[in-house]
Formats: C-alpha cells, structure tokens, sequence
C-alpha cells in the first residue's frame, strides 16, 4: 500500500519565547499513506502543520516534501501539496468561484473547467457563484478541501477537517478523505484529536503529545497494542452478567443494561458464543471491538505526569 | 505577476471599505462646490478685503480654478485618512480575516504576494487622487467657469487663464506620487498587526502628529523637520508658484519616493519573517 517517503521532517522544532511548541520531531509520509497526525488539543499539531506548509518558520529542523527542502526549494516543494490549516476562511465578500479563481492564480493558473469540477466533486457546484457569507460552516469546510484539490496535488493535508461539523458532515468529509485515498489516489495527512476519526479512515499514523512525537508506525500495528473488547448483547441480563464472569478467558467484564463490554482475545469468540447459549442466554449481538483510545490515553497521559 | 495583481485588485475593488473613500469624495465635493457657487463670491471678498484697498481686481477671480486649488487642501489630512482606509487593509486585512492561511501555502513566493499587493495599494492611491482630481476640477469648472487663478497662500498671485490647466495635471501627478507616502506608511503599519484599525489610526496619528511639526514655527522643529515626510508633502502647492521652483519640486518628490521605499522595504522585512498564527 506505502511507496516511497513524500513527507519528511527532519528534528523539526519551533520555539516560542522559552517554550518549544514542537520539538524534535521527526515524520516520515509514505507515498499512498492515508496518514493520521493524532494529538490531543494543544499538542502541536496545527503548529506542526503550519510549518509543514511555510506560514511558520522553524526555529530548528527542517521539512522535505518530495525530496525538496521548504527552506532551500519551497516553491518547487510546494507544488504538489494542498492544504487547510484550521478552520478555513475565506474571502467572505466573494463567490466560491471567485476565491477559486484567486487561489488558482497562486497556484500558478487553474482553469474554469477545473474550478467547476473541484466544486462539484465537494457538492458546491449549484452553489458556485453565491458569495460564500451565505455558506454554512460545513459548506466553507467543503469548500475547504475544494482548494486544497484544486491544483490536483500529490499530498493533501487536512488540520482538523471534521472540526465543528455535526455527525453527517463528519462522514461526508471521511468519505470524501476515503475516495481521495482510494479513488483518487491521493495521499493525504489527517490531522485530528479525534482517536476514531483516524482509526476509520487513516493506514498510518503518528501521535503527538506535548509538541513531541510519542509513537509511529502503521495503524493496525498500533491497534493490536490497544484493548482489544467483545460487546456482547443478550436476555436474561442477569444470567449474561453471571455467565460471562464464570469464564477464564474473560478478563473484564463491564455491564451496561442488556449490553456488556468484555474484555478477552477474538479467539475465544466462539467459545463465548457456545457457552451463553448453552446457559440459555438470548444472545443478539456479539461485536468485536479494538480501540486506539486506551493505548492513546496511556501514552498522552503518562507523557503528562513527566 | 500580472496575473496577482489582477486578482488583488479584484479582492480590494469588490470591498465595500474600497469605495468609502470615493463616495466621501463624491459627496462632498459637489457639496463644497455648489456651496462656494452659492456663497464663495463672498469668501473670496473677505478675503481680499485687505488687498482692495492697494489692488482693483478685475474679471471673474472667483472661479473653477480658484475653488478646485482650494479643494487641494483635502490632500493633507482628509484624502491621507481615506487612503489609509485602504492601504492599511492591505496585509492586515488578510490576517483578520484568516485568509494568510489561503493564499501563503501556495507555490508562490511571498515577494510575489508582497509586491501585487503593493502594487494594488498604489493603484488604488493613484485612482483616488485622480478621481478626486477629474471631479473636483471638473465639477469647479461646469459650475463656476474659468478664468484667471488667484492664488493667496503665499501673498498674491494670478495666473494667466491658459496658463492654469496644466498646472493642475501635474499638481494632482505629484498629489498622487504624495499620498503613495502615505499609503507605503499605512502599508507598512499593516504589516505590523492582524487588524486594520490600528494601522489606519496609526497613520493618522502619524501624519497629523508630523503635520504639526512641520507647519509649527518652533526653533526646537528647525532639526526634525527634514527628517519627516510632510515636509517635502508641499510639491503638488510648488506647481502654483511662479516660476515653478523645479529643483526644489524635484528634490522634494525624490525625498518622497525615498521614504515610500524606505516604508515598503520595512513592511517587506516584517512580512518576510512574519509567522502565520492567525
């Protein structure tokens, strides 16, 4: 799935006053990664970004995006890259077309056949020449991700694209980060602080915590470090709760109503499934389930009490 | 290049705070003119009162040319506020309203950004003094005719009715090339900040604060005062004098261009350097 390193930063640093925002951080990007630059809030992450993207300088380190160093070649390192960094704002007073126009003249000329297809490829096509004031806040993300594609670049990256949206708008824009990857075959760095954000649409990841970097590696690799849990669902609640701490191989058992979260390996599913039946339980559900969040708070949280 | 500053003017002149500028103009000079046509034979009376006992005018003095050179008084505090409005927009403009994060993540220099953004400010310069300029003139002349100029600032001078227009073109060139000053001042407040009023306030403080010292007659200004770009702001008023002192009106404007420059490169060394936290 990963090809070559697009994306690396080399010690990257920046420094405010006394107090390093990012320090010492070192992120490799892989060519067809769908990367996630997961970090809780005040990490370093938009920071990270914005040098990644030259609005920051760095006091230290430096950031190569095809091979080209953004402080010897940032032109020619930009070229292939599109971006949002935060919220995305716009010129409030113009249409979505126009700010794509303007955007596309830094990018060295788009045309309008390109313009349109980009808005139309994020669902604004009907909306292109209302000025974008009139846009909600999900509307401005789209129209987000439209500039960030508009020169058709290599490497997108997101800060938070999801940020502020209501549920529907979150999958909108996952889906929209899935067909980029895999459609498109673009390759995108995610930043979030959002575990399952990055979990279902990210391959790779990196998590930061207090402007350093704690882990990196593939997902699932991390994954198998995380908890890993079976939701189990059945009637009578009771004779569920007692069956199931009647087995050795469960761990944990944490009861909600009809519902308990077990805590046991995947491979002992069928024996579970045999046993609540055998003990006459109703069983309606069983869901295996692993989570980044347990081993993404014991790293963020032990980073914390250093 | 060409490209950028094509767009640039579109983001300035599609603002409404563009044309607030244009629409003082546009009301008050008809407003002033037709009060001077109403009234202005009077103003002119008082004040000549003096002269009319030594000199017997004759000929219509109360003219086009008289009210419009009157109106040129606007380029020392009014037109500076309004073109401030615009300049000192310019680069603060986008970091207020997030748009630094939109167009500084592009493959394109940021001297490139840099310069089709100055580039703008002077266009927009130009086209306000020239505006104020055709409609001022104009509007004096339609209403109020031509005639003989009489100029009082500097004792009393006339000139020649077809001596007058000319003087005027190259009066509002150098008003232009002035206010660029101002507007490069504006400019480089707004490199400074992430909102707009400071700079146009800075500006005016400036200019009104350096106005004093240049006008007030104090021995302790004597040393400052070559130090300080209103003193050379004069040379659009040198075009009125007869003979034209063109060394001085030439020293004078490259003094200005001097300090334009001197504004734009310091507004270039902060922007160069400036990191993007808006």
């Amino acid at each position: 799935m990963t090809g070559d390193v697009i994306l690396q930063t080399r010690d990257l640093g920046k420094q405010y006053k006394k107090r390093w925002a990012v320090h010492h951080l070192n992120l490799e990007v892989h060519r067809g990664d769908v990367f996630g630059f997961l970090g809780p809030n005040g990490a370093g992450k938009s920071t990270t970004i914005r040098m990644l993207l030259t609005l920051i300088k760095p006091t230290e380190g430096d950031v190569s995006l095809f091979g080209r160093s953004i402080k010897k070649e940032r032109e020619e390192a930009l070229r292939a890259v599109g971006g949002i960094v935060e919220k995305p704002d716009f010129y409030l007073y113009l249409s979505a077309f126009r700010n794509l126009e303007i955007v596309g003249a830094l990018n060295g000329g788009v045309g309008r056949k390109r313009i349109q297809e980009v808005l139309d490829l994020v669902g604004l096509g009907q909306r292109a020449s209302d000025s974008v004031k009139t846009y909600s806040h999900g509307m401005k993300q789209r129209l987000g991700i439209a500039q960030a594609l508009l020169s058709d670049p290599e490497l997108v990256i997101l800060d938070e694209p999801t940020s502020g949206l209501d549920p529907q708008g979150m999958k909108e824009i996952r889906d929209l980060i899935r067909h980029l990857a895999h459609d498109q075959m673009k390759t995108v760095m995610l930043s979030s602080h959002l575990l399952n954000e990055v979990e279902m649409v990210a391959n790779r990841m990196a998590i930061i915590n207090k402007g350093e970097l704690v882990t990196q590696g593939g997902v699932a690799d991390l994954l198998d470090k995380g908890e890993k849990y079976v939701v189990v669902r059945g009637k009578p609640a009771a004779t569920l709760r007692a069956t199931l701490k009647e087995q050795k191989f469960v761990k944990k058992v944490v009861s909600r109503g009809d519902e308990c979260e077990v805590t046991m390996s995947f491979d002992d599913i069928p024996a579970l499934a045999k046993t609540l039946v055998n003990e006459g339980v109703e069983v309606q559900a069983l869901i295996p389930c692993r989570s980044l969040e347990e081993f993404f708070l014991s790293l963020t949280e032990s980073e914390s009490k250093l | 290049m060409g490209r950028l500053v094509y767009y640039e003017l579109i983001k300035t002149f599609l603002k409404k705070r563009t044309y607030i500028g244009f629409l003082v103009v546009l009301v008050v000079v008809p407003l002033f003119v037709i009060a001077m046509k109403i009234e202005g034979g009077r103003f002119l009376q008082m004040t000549t009162r003096s002269l009319q006992q030594d000199f017997f005018f004759v000929g219509n003095l109360f003219n086009g040319w008289f009210v419009a050179f009157y109106m040129m008084n606007s380029l020392w505090i009014h037109i500076p506020f309004l073109i401030s409005f615009v300049a000192g927009d310019q680069l603060a403009g986008e970091a207020t309203a997030g748009t630094y994060r939109l167009i500084l993540i592009r493959p394109v220099s940021r001297a490139r950004i840099f310069l089709s953004k100055y580039y703008t400010t002077g266009i927009y310069t130009v086209s306000f003094v020239g505006f104020l300029g055709v409609l001022s003139v104009g509007l004096a002349l339609l209403l109020l005719g031509r005639g003989d100029m009489i100029i009082l600032s500097r004792g009393l001078l006339i000139l020649p009715a077809g001596d007058v227009a000319w003087r005027f073109l190259v009066a509002y060139a150098l008003a232009a090339w002035a206010m660029l000053t101002i507007a490069s001042l504006a400019f480089l407040f707004s490199s400074f900040v992430e909102n707009a009023i400071g700079p146009i306030i800075a500006t005016i403080g400036v200019n009104v604060i350096f106005l004093m010292i240049t006008v007030i007659p104090a021995e302790l200004f004597q040393t400052i005062r070559p130090y300080l770009y209103t003193t050379y702001m004069d040379i659009w008023q040198r075009v009125f004098d007869d003979p034209i002192p063109w060394s001085r009106v030439g020293a004078s404007a490259a003094t200005l261009g001097g300090f334009s420059f001197g504004f734009a490169l310091i507004a270039w060394l902060i922007f160069r350097r400036k990191d993007i936290l808006s």
